[in-house]
């Protein structure tokens, strides 16, 4: 079981206060009909599915019930930083994994 | 009588005498026995069968690894199965079945057959599942009354469980000699520490030691050791506890046994208790599980590990036979040779498969006049029900091969040891890959994946000396690593007088005369009757993976998870396929090390604490009247109301004529209800509902459809301005928790810009439903400061007001299609509004109605319910409701763009349809499927399927909602609906509103 640690309550509580909310930084686009349905089809339903590092969305569902993003390692399940709705993550593949 | 019984030593209390049963007849044990040590001695030799052959077995180990002695206990509520008799603590009255055998173990009709095996080669499973599927359920029957899996009981279970949440900066699995000194030092710097063990008292393989530490016996030492740190605030012990799981972000989950030493159930207080463990720093000293060598007919009963012969000897003063032969491959095992040598029993000889063993044990045993046969191994074993002889043959150097003659040893126990698997289950748990160590012949824990360390024989580190050490070493480190100390050892490791041991030999399969497939059988796992030939004869069809020939021979499957057997089926197979161990690798352990109860696991969150139960405010009186319920999502809800003696048909009829003729009511306070306000509000909900209330003015509600972003339904709903920035949003009852979540998603995540914010208020209020032409004249005797004529109070229009004395919001909205009125007042004055309402509508015969009556009513009208009708493929083009899709609006409100995916918009999508039976009473099943022609040929083409079916007492004949595909432009023709009775029900195809197609009746 997780521990997580949600930015707007700085505390680090159990995952059975959380709720998972997907892959992070997907933003909606501004204008969708202007898309074929190939760039719409894109959006609603291609997630990436790394193995290693994440950016996905949890929601303090038992908590603030405030949604935020966490950096996780899909392989350890290491959570490397927890960072409020739109920011940016300190970590990311490109930067490495700190370990 | 206790044959076996020695006249002194052990640690057992002979002054109290514990009576027990096994498989009906009653013997006797002393306190600290387990059920396996007081069964060994009174001389019990069979107490299974096998599971395919019905081999008699016997016990063969003393704690977990025991993969034979796995009995039920007790009868009844109180019934539990699968437990090691090696590890059940003896008690007053225990009462113990085999599982096995059939009618008894000592006689059973499948071992005299031998009929099972025969039919169950290896790879049984696979190829029994692949086909013909049918004769699966055949053979399941009979394997299970075979199997003995043991029995779980019908009753509920009458103890109680709990749970505790625990933290600690250093948790220590295993009291052995590497944790205690691990614990010790942890607790040394001040850090929180638990340690763990799973047997009823600490000590690990000192319980059973002869040897001193320092300069006192190791029970001594142990005493002193434990008191120590008994008496530290800073430690939690936790004895009859199992660490069975290892968890993400270092957490454990412990099994603690309460009370299961003293009887079935709980006197007082919770059966067993969960900790479940976050620590900063694990120490795992979890031991290692000695290993069986595999020689023919080695699951005679009399052939047992020799650190069980041992722990039998030393730790419960018994002797399981009067003479042994120990077989080994290393020095380790001479100590029992010496155990049993000094418990006054016969040595016949020590068989070592090392071509010239002499190190300082072997000397030692030769010296008490043991005979030692070098270079020689047990190939087969003389007898049936007990062993009677051991055959014995001088083998190759690499012991692969048999060179000379064979001598037959007359023996009753054979004490057999293949070296040691360090316990890495718990390493494993965390995703530490395992690797194969040459000199300790067995995986060893890979590195960590979590923030913990193994030490003591659980790494491969066998000496007590050098598992003091290594446990202090780990306990420090874990301590400075959460926090606490400087890292360095204090503790000063006492001597041990341990003899200097010699390699041990990498061996596992002990070969025979005949070939592996030809010889006796040669088990490998005893609890699933693998055997070496069924494992070469994996390797020879083609399997490769270990966990593939895993898989096909069912080797480690067993509730013991192969903590005997694996390694040897690796090695065998590593051999049949020409690689290394560690080129064949591991098959992974997963939780639970040790069967753990449902109780524990479960706790406290049971029945109403696991899924609470919701009451309405008006719940009592609906109680009071007879309802039968109906669970939505958690509430309970009327379903009907019953008078006398009416079936749930007679009611229901009932209840829709009283609506549509004179007046029903509805507790209707379940649906959800989510209050929105801000500046941004209106244009929130316009994003979030297909249509669009930029203009819906205060005091007027609408209808609106949810749409996930791909164009599918997903909730529904009324939502009424009550003014300024000010909206009361409707949702389903089962739908209320999730809408919230979707509006809260979409506002923090892509709109942070909208100033709008959410409370669900479902349960601040009170809903009463009074619908029907005679809902007016209810309400009016009740409420004067509304107008309530037709021209002020319009459908779709809601009013602040007093009902019977309390301030209320009135909707005129309609779930029925009549003239309704939705009456809410805060939950407090719920009870006493619905009184009032219900006396004022007494003249006109007011009839509380269920949801029943509801989803009946609504369907004459056609309207849908989210989650009944929609199935989350469909888009409201499907449901016919394209009016609820705003086409002007200029945000594209979430799930437009996907109605115009191609997908969305094609032709012959499922549409929502009526359906009415040709044979007017006939009832369709809801979820019955629709296809055109019923003579057709399976499969058939699928036309759809029904959502909803009842029978309409207003109209006098069944109605059907279903999905059709094209069924918007099939109005009139006739599908068929082939039933699973074989019955096949004909209906027309006619529009989903079946009564007042105008909505007249809900607009006076």
């Amino acid at each position: 079981m997780l521990q997580i640690h949600c930015p707007y309550c700085n505390e680090t509580r159990e995952e059975e206060e959380f709720t998972y909310g997907g892959e992070a930084h997907i933003t909606r686009p501004l204008d969708p009909e202007s898309l074929s349905d190939a760039e719409w089809g894109d959006y609603l339903f291609f997630r990436k599915n790394p193995r290693g590092l994440h950016h996905e969305m949890w929601n303090h569902a038992a908590g603030c019930r405030k949604y935020f993003n966490v950096t996780r390692n899909t392989v350890s399940y290491e959570i490397l930083e927890s960072y409020p709705m739109g920011a940016k993550p300190s970590v990311t593949a490109e930067t490495g994994d700190k370990n | 009588m206790q044959r076996n019984r020695l006249a002194t030593g052990g640690r057992i209390d002979r002054q109290q005498s514990v009576s027990f049963t096994f498989n009906g007849k009653t013997y006797q044990g002393f306190k600290g026995d387990t059920l396996a040590s007081a069964l060994l001695a009174n001389g019990v030799d069979v107490v299974a069968r096998s599971f395919k052959y019905g081999r008699p077995r016997g016990i063969v180990g003393h704690g977990a690894e025991e993969p034979n002695a796995i009995f039920q206990l007790g009868k009844g509520a109180e019934t539990v199965p699968n437990l090691r008799a090696t590890q059940v603590e003896l008690y007053e009255g225990l009462d113990a079945y085999s599982t096995s055998g059939w009618p008894s173990v000592d006689f059973d009709v499948m071992g005299s057959l031998g009929a099972l095996g025969r039919l169950m080669p290896p790879g049984f499973y696979y190829k029994t599942f692949m086909r013909p599927k049918k004769l699966w359920m055949t053979y399941e029957h009979f394997i299970r009354k075979a199997a003995g899996l043991g029995k779980a009981p019908l009753e509920a279970d009458p103890d109680t469980y709990d749970k505790l949440n625990q933290h600690c900066d250093v948790l220590v699995v295993g009291a052995g000699p590497a944790g205690i000194a691990a614990a010790r030092e942890a607790a040394s710097t001040g850090a929180r520490v638990i340690i763990a063990d799973e047997q009823n008292e600490m000590g690990g393989s000192l319980l059973a030691s002869t040897h001193s530490i320092g300069d006192q016996l190791a029970a001594t030492w142990l005493v002193e050791q434990l008191a120590e740190l008994s008496a530290l605030d800073n430690v939690l012990l936790l004895p009859r506890s199992t660490v069975f799981g290892y968890y993400d972000h270092n957490f454990l989950a412990v099994l603690e046994r309460r009370t299961d030493h003293l009887g079935l159930t709980a006197d007082k207080g919770s059966r067993q208790r969960m900790h479940r463990v976050r620590a900063k720093q694990v120490v795992l000293a979890t031991g290692a599980i000695e290993r069986p060598l595999v020689f023919a007919n080695n699951d005679v009963p009399g052939v047992m590990l020799a650190s069980s012969v041992s722990t039998y000897v030393n730790r419960y003063g018994v002797a399981p036979g009067t003479a042994l032969v120990v077989f080994t491959t290393n020095d380790k095992a001479y100590q029992t040779a010496i155990d049993w040598h000094q418990s006054g029993r016969i040595v016949k000889a020590v068989v070592d498969s090392r071509p010239a063993p002499c190190g300082a044990i072997v000397k030692a045993v030769q010296a008490l006049g043991i005979a030692v046969i070098t270079g020689s191994g047990v190939i087969d074993v003389v007898g049936k029900k007990r062993v009677q002889a051991a055959k014995i043959a001088a083998l190759s150097d690499d012991g692969q091969e048999i060179r000379g003659e064979i001598q037959t040893l007359e023996c009753d126990l054979i004490a057999s040891s293949g070296g040691w698997s360090p316990a890495i289950h718990l390493s494993s748990h965390t995703g530490a890959k395992p690797r194969w160590n040459d000199s300790v012949v067995g995986f060893v824990p890979g590195e960590s994946m979590q923030q913990e360390r193994s030490a003591g024989a659980g790494k491969g580190t066998f000496s007590t000396a050098a598992c003091l050490y290594e446990g202090a070493s780990a306990g420090v480190e874990a301590a400075k690593l959460a926090g606490f100390g400087d890292g360095l050892v204090s503790f000063v490791t006492p001597s041990t007088q341990e003899l200097p041991e010699e390699a041990q030999q990498a061996l596992f399969l002990v070969p025979h005369t005949k070939t592996s497939s030809r010889a006796p059988a040669q088990f490998v796992d005893y609890q699933l009757d693998v055997t070496a030939a069924g494992i070469e004869l994996a390797a020879r069809e083609g399997y490769e993976s270990v966990e593939h020939v895993k898989r096909y021979t069912a080797m480690g499957f067993g509730t013991d998870q192969g903590k005997l057997g694996n390694i040897n089926g690796m090695a065998i197979l590593s051999k049949a396929l020409g690689q290394s161990m560690p080129e064949t690798g591991t098959t992974i352990f997963r939780p639970s090390y040790t069967p753990s109860t449902f109780g524990a696991i479960a706790g406290r969150d049971v029945r109403a604490l696991f899924d609470p139960e919701r009451y309405t405010a008006t719940h009592r009186w609906h109680e009071s009247k007879g309802a039968a319920w109906e669970d939505v999502g958690q509430w309970k809800r009327p379903w009907y109301f019953p008078r006398g003696s009416e079936s749930i048909h007679d009611a229901v009829n009932r209840e829709c004529l009283a609506v549509r003729n004179s007046v029903g009511i509805l507790d209707a306070s379940t649906l959800g209800k989510i209050d929105i306000q801000g500046p941004d509000a209106a244009e929130f909900i316009t994003r979030i509902y297909t249509n669009s209330y930029l203009k819906l003015a205060a005091g007027k509600c609408r209808y609106g459809v949810m749409l996930k972003e791909d164009g599918m339904i997903f909730d529904d709903g009324v939502t009424a301005c009550l003014g300024e920035n000010h909206y009361l949003m409707f949702t389903t009852t089962g739908g209320a928790a999730g809408v919230l979540a979707w509006l809260e998603l979409w506002v923090q995540t892509e709109w942070p810009e909208l100033q709008v914010y959410f409370t669900s208020v479902t349960d601040h209020w009170t809903t009463a439903t009074v619908t029907g032409p005679n809902a007016r004249k209810v309400i009016a005797k009740v409420c004067e400061d509304v107008d309530l004529s037709a021209e002020a109070f319009k459908f779709m229009d809601w009013r602040d007001g007093t009902v019977a004395g309390v301030k209320a919001r009135i909707f005129r909205i309609s779930f029925t299609g009549e003239l309704s009125y939705e009456v809410n007042v805060p939950a407090h004055y719920g009870r006493h509004i619905w009184e009032a309402l219900v006396s004022a509508g007494e003249e006109f015969d007011i009839t509380p109605y269920g949801t029943e009556t509801m989803h009946v009513l609504r369907a004459e009208k056609g309207f849908i319910i989210a989650g009944q009708d929609t199935d989350g493929s469909v888009t409201p083009a499907d449901m016919n409701m394209n009016w609820v899709v705003g086409k002007t609006k200029t945000f594209s409100f979430l799930g437009k763009r996907s109605l115009a995916r191609s997908d969305s918009a094609r032709e012959n999508r499922k549409q929502l349809v009526g359906l009415k039976t040709l044979e007017p009473s006939t009832v369709l099943p809801e979820g019955a499927q629709i296809v055109n022609d019923p003579n057709e040929p399976i499969p058939m083409a699928m036309q759809g399927h029904v959502t909803s079916s009842y029978f309409s007492a207003n109209l006098n004949h069944s109605i059907a909602m279903a999905v059709v595909k094209g069924g918007l432009t099939r109005m009139g023709e006739v599908v068929y609906c082939p039933l699973a009775d074989g019955r096949t029900v004909a209906a027309e195809i006619v529009s989903s509103v079946f009564y007042d197609p105008k909505g007249e009746r809900q607009n006076v």
